[in-house]
């Protein structure tokens, strides 16, 4: 029924001049002819050149892109480079103080005990000198006093002197040694 | 029965063709001899005859090379902007716009690969469309897209486009034969192949007819919804006439750019099928 209808409708525009549905052979040709040209000429002058230029400008891009990626990789591992030299030269600086510390420290008890034993030993050297000179000195008081006890023996056996006379002469010398 | 709802149809397209008030609506929606400029006069377009056929110069065919006109002169423009930089500026921006629309959204996708050979005539199919369905907006000017003979030419340019391909890829066998899906029993083939060497022609009607209908329809919409007023004769349907009348306007300004992009779709989405037949 439809298509009853419809075939009524196409034969009334095709029975007219000029229906919606009416097809004309000269359009289709100018149509055929025009498309054709269209196509040609804009593949030459626009859709070649244009495409191109949009396909360089992105592997620009990309490109452009990627190196961007690599040189802030690069710059990213150069900044970690450099902290840990940084670290690494603190550490050494640290190490190195340390040590000089540790040497002075060293160094400074050394110098301490050695005058320390300089010093011990200086005292010891003074009091056995000392002790020494003493000896000496009261080795010699005694040769003195030994002399002068002969000498006194020598005197007293020459004048013959009585017990009183000895024990006062004893008595006379021993005060002249303790003068002495 | 159908007689009679024959002859009522009849009756009614006789009634109308016969009467002035819808006369004046085809009359503006359908190709013309003649360049109508009213009021600055009329330009009568030359007629051709050739080995008896009659190639004379229609309305619609001055619009197509009008369209052809514009195109050749706006890519040039572009092509200049792309020699001096590869940053586009001014006019080339629209283009391009159109150009990687045409390339990543419709070609890429529906083709997969080798989509490169066929981007030229589909870029070249979207951007004439759209030119032509934009110049029957403008004052003055006629859509050569709601010309059946233009929409019926252009989808058979598309089968062709759609057949070379699928050969080409597949050999002329080897492209029949992957018509026909995998995995159907015997008995079944002659009536497949059948449907489907008819599905291959019922593409591009569809096409056609698509194109066609979507660019005379929005034009008689709003004739009709002007004509409204001196059939009506009255002023209080004015504001209503009119404003339906922007509305469809606008929509038609919609609907230039979706079936530019439809048609444009549709023919690489078909060429994908036949260049890539195991999908």
């Amino acid at each position: 029924m439809i298509l009853a209808d419809l075939f009524v409708i196409a034969l009334a525009g095709g029975g007219e001049s000029g229906g919606p549905l009416d097809v004309n052979p000269g359009v289709i040709l100018w149509t055929v002819v025009t498309f054709i040209f269209l196509l040609l000429i804009l593949k030459k002058i626009a859709w070649k050149p244009i495409l191109n230029s949009l396909k360089e400008r992105e592997t620009f891009i990309k490109e452009s892109l990627e190196k961007a990626e690599i040189a802030k990789k690069d710059a990213e591992k150069m900044i970690a480079d450099n902290k840990q030299s940084m670290l690494k030269a603190e550490e050494e600086a640290k190490k190195i103080i340390d040590q000089s510390r540790e040497f002075a420290e060293k160094l400074k008890s050394q110098i301490l005990d050695l005058s320390k034993t300089h010093a011990k030993k200086m005292v010891e050297d003074a009091t056995n000198e000392i002790e020494r000179k003493n000896a000496e000195a009261f080795n010699k008081l005694k040769e003195q006093v030994a002399d002068i006890a002969i000498q006194s023996a020598e005197k007293i056996l020459r004048e013959n002197l009585d017990k009183d006379k000895q024990v006062k002469l004893v008595k006379k010398y021993m005060d002249d040694l303790s003068k002495n | 029965m159908w007689t009679s709802d024959s002859t009522i149809v009849a009756d009614t397209l006789k009634a109308s063709s016969g009467s002035q008030d819808t006369g004046w609506i085809m009359h503006h929606v359908l190709d013309a001899r003649e360049l109508d400029l009213t009021p600055f006069g009329v330009i009568h377009l030359p007629q051709i005859h050739l080995f008896g056929m009659d190639i004379s110069i229609t309305k619609h065919v001055v619009f197509m090379w009008i369209a052809v006109i514009l195109l050749v002169l706006a890519f040039i423009a572009a092509r200049k902007s792309y020699q001096k930089s590869l940053v586009p500026h001014g006019v080339t921006n629209l283009l391009e716009v159109l150009i990687v629309f045409v390339r990543d959204e419709i070609a890429k996708p529906t083709i997969g690969h080798g989509f490169e050979k066929f981007l030229p005539y589909l870029l070249t199919v979207f951007f004439f469309i759209l030119t032509c369905n934009f110049l029957g907006l403008i004052p003055y000017g006629s859509t050569a897209t709601s010309n059946i003979s233009v929409t019926a030419t252009l989808a058979t340019i598309s089968f062709f486009v759609i057949q070379i391909g699928g050969i080409m890829k597949n050999g002329f066998f080897g492209y029949f034969k992957g018509l026909i899906p995998h995995g159907i029993p015997m008995w079944l083939l002659p009536i497949m192949f059948v449907v489907e060497l008819l599905g291959l022609f019922t593409k591009p009607f569809a096409l056609a007819i698509r194109l066609f209908a979507n660019m005379t329809a929005g034009h008689i919409v709003i004739m009709a919804l002007i004509g409204l007023i001196f059939i009506l004769r009255t002023y209080f349907v004015v504001p209503v006439s009119i404003s339906f009348a922007l509305f469809i306007f606008l929509l038609e300004i919609l609907v230039a750019l979706i079936q530019a992009y439809i048609f444009t779709m549709l023919s690489s989405l078909f060429i994908g099928m036949a260049y890539h037949q195991e999908h």
